[in-house]
């Protein structure tokens, strides 16, 4: 009896093992034929392992936007078709769904991965092959840009982070119409530095005055001396472009410190933890740059779509996995054509798209889009939003 | 005792079949016609053959319990990244680099932590894992958490004999006199040290070794891989590589081949459902241990013996 059972679970086992072989195998041989009627584009997310949630979210998303694509028709007269494969969140396993999506499924383009470390690895194997690849969500700098030469065929749908702090300065200068700003940064990020430089540069060419900068280091549970000098420099708003786990102390002793102004973050302030490391009503008067708002009115479309089909809000990984899928319909249909050069120049060349929060053009020179930052205020201990920036 | 040649016919033949593998799959990437994701697939094999195998000789060989390989590979990876990034040196230097690094490391932490046995060594071997992760976690000559750039270097030549020295150097080891005693102290440590084995000298032996190879591993892997992260060798890697050993059979050289080849290559084929890919993995695993707990292989080796003739057989 034990025998039996243990000779049909291994039956069983290899059974599944040979459907997964078969599965793979006959994609393979339906990507050959580009004529079949399906129009093929891969995505390599992080559908498993430690940041399991951008990819799912961003899956759902893409997912809604196909069906949308597809019900206008698709795309050069042919259906679009998802391949998804998953990165498991490490880079390694990044290389290799690259590989499976691009030399065994055939796809024409890819849409991935949400990490910077995860489209680094991937971004070799889109550029041997010369098919296009675009991250919705790797802001790090070196993703489309390295050494001062653009990488080919590779390209986001994001803003990198330093523009967070130039979109700050603007709001600063130009909303809250204030003269005279603090710094006070993470000593040890890229992330915070590369935006107090932004900010600081931005705001002093509107006029603006930088009365004092401090430092802290990611970790550190007491920032009183720091603000109180920061206080006594009597500063008019004070940009701290941080993560939320510090953010929220600051806030709460300044505040205690009877310190009232206003203060300034980029994204690494959004998370719903913040609302527990400081009160809701020393949040008041906070605002931080951010890449999309649920409740701006320009998504509302898209929000009632998703959660439609999902029975869920879509968070900021779904909105830029949505607009990073449609700017690579969007170049397919301008190129006309599958080819990965043709798909690449009209990229490259992709002006005006109607983006969710706004007009989307790709800059030639480094594969950033220019586009709309929203800034959000906090109010009684909710994510309001406020108003976009555009570049200048 | 008679001294058995080199040139026997088992080893003959050993030879002539692990250069029937290399040429048969090296013509067949060279034609293209070994699409690229098998070609990849194939190099990782290589790569957690080497791992298993050098774990197997800690935790199979001499009876060790470790459960920080990931780290040792880490440490390799990164060294070895660096010597062909920053130094622009061969990439047999940066490989040979990579394992001196991971044995200097396992040496030095070998030393202290294989006084103590079973469960805390198992937590000292742990900690050493997450302790290299976030050191390089942590420094910015090594990219910090953001991960190193390391261009594609390593090719299907280059894992597959890496991969034969590797167990060529293992196997001979195991079969040497520091290997019996590294078996003894694996089978009664008392009765080892009673006997005149130094039983500390072969556990810290062992240690390095297995450390030195993992560091090779980790160089092909940094150096096939176009970019690693420090996250890429957490414990869960350590695991991974552990549960290769134990499913080929600890103890077993063929045994950790077969568990590194099984695991790997399921890996792969379970890509398009990831969702259940982890049950999959998880339900052979616990039925595995329910029906054959010694694993695959045990503690046999699969061998070309039998083709020997009686009088050879009697002999080795």
């Amino acid at each position: 009896m034990k025998k039996l059972f243990a000779m049909a679970t291994a039956a069983v086992l290899s059974l599944s093992l040979l459907a997964g072989c078969g599965t793979t195998g006959a994609s393979s041989n339906g990507g050959g034929s580009a004529a079949g009627g399906n129009l093929k584009i891969g995505a390599d997310l992080e559908l498993t392992g430690g940041v399991a949630m951008f990819g799912t979210a961003a899956q759902k998303a893409i997912d809604l936007a196909v069906e949308q694509q597809n019900a206008k028709g698709g795309l050069l007269g042919k259906q679009i078709k998802m391949d998804y494969a998953d990165n498991k969140s490490d880079p390694g396993e990044s290389t290799n769904a690259a590989t499976k999506l691009i030399t065994q499924d055939n796809v024409v383009a890819v849409i991935g991965a949400m990490t910077s470390g995860n489209t680094l690895a991937a971004s070799q194997v889109a550029i041997d092959n010369k098919v296009p690849l675009i991250t919705p969500t790797g802001t790090a700098d070196k993703v489309t840009v390295e050494n001062g030469q653009v990488k080919p065929y590779i390209f986001r749908a994001c803003f990198i982070d330093p523009f967070q702090g130039q979109v700050a300065a603007q709001f600063a200068a130009n909303t809250l119409k204030v003269k005279k700003a603090a710094i006070f940064i993470d000593q040890k990020s890229d992330y915070s530095i590369g935006l107090a430089d932004a900010f600081s540069a931005n705001f002093k060419s509107a006029n603006g005055q930088i009365v004092s900068q401090e430092k802290y280091v990611a970790g550190d549970k007491d920032f009183r001396p720091q603000l109180a000098r920061i206080k006594s420099s009597n500063p008019d708003v004070v940009f701290v472009p941080g993560y939320y786990g510090e953010v929220g102390p600051i806030v709460k002793q300044a505040r205690e410190m009877g310190m009232n102004q206003a203060f300034i973050g980029g994204d690494g302030w959004g998370s719903p933890e913040l609302f527990n490391l400081a009160s809701a009503d020393q949040l008041n008067n906070c605002y931080y740059v951010n890449h999309v708002a649920i409740d701006d009115p320009s998504m509302a479309d898209f929000v009632k779509a998703f959660k439609a089909k999902y029975k869920q809000d879509p968070d900021s990984f779904a909105a830029l996995g949505y607009d990073a899928a449609r700017l690579m319909f969007q170049a397919i249909k301008d190129a006309n054509s599958t080819n990965g050069d043709k798909i690449r120049t009209a990229l490259e060349n992709l002006k005006g798209f109607k983006g969710l929060n706004g007009d989307i053009t790709m800059d030639p020179k480094t594969h950033n889009p220019i586009k709309d930052a929203v800034i959000i205020k906090i109010e009684n201990g909710k994510n309001v939003f406020m108003t976009k920036v555009s570049p200048k | 005792m008679k001294r058995v040649s080199i040139l026997n016919r088992k080893n003959a033949l050993t030879l002539f079949l692990v250069i029937v593998i290399y040429a048969v799959i090296q013509g067949l990437i060279v034609t293209d016609i070994l699409p690229p994701l098998y070609t990849s697939t194939l190099i990782q094999v290589c790569i957690y053959v080497i791992l298993a195998a050098s774990l197997n000789l800690i935790n199979g060989i001499t009876g060790q319990f470790s459960i920080g390989h990931a780290g040792f590979m880490a440490i390799g990876a990164y060294f070895a990244g660096i010597v062909s990034v920053k130094f622009h040196g061969p990439l047999f230097l940066a490989l040979l680099a990579g394992g001196i690094v991971a044995a200097v490391a396992g040496f030095i932490v070998g030393l202290p932590t294989l006084r103590l046995r079973g469960d805390y060594l198992a937590i000292a071997t742990l900690g050493l894992g997450q302790i290299v992760m976030i050191i390089f976690q942590n420094m910015d000559y090594f990219g910090g958490a953001a991960g190193m750039q390391v261009g594609r270097h390593v090719n299907w030549s280059w894992a597959f004999w890496g991969t034969i020295i590797s167990l060529v150097v293992i196997h001979n080891f195991v079969n040497s006199t520091h290997g019996r005693a590294c078996i003894s102290v694996r089978e009664n440590e008392i009765a080892a040290e009673a006997m005149g084995v130094n039983t500390t000298k072969y556990k810290v032996l062992a240690f390095t070794l297995g450390a030195f190879f993992a560091g090779v591993a980790g160089g092909i892997y940094s150096n096939y891989m176009y970019f690693i992260q420090p996250t890429t060798f957490n414990f869960l890697t350590s695991f991974n590589i552990l549960v290769m050993v134990v499913l080929g059979g600890l103890g077993s050289m063929t045994g950790s081949i077969l568990g590194a080849l099984i695991m790997t290559v399921l890996n792969v084929a379970l890509s398009g459902i990831p969702s259940l890919r982890m049950v999959i993995t998880a339900l052979l695993l616990i039925i595995m241990m329910l029906f054959r707990p010694s694993g695959l292989m045990g503690t046999k080796e699969f061998n070309l013996n039998f083709l020997e003739k009686k009088e050879e057989r009697t002999v080795a």
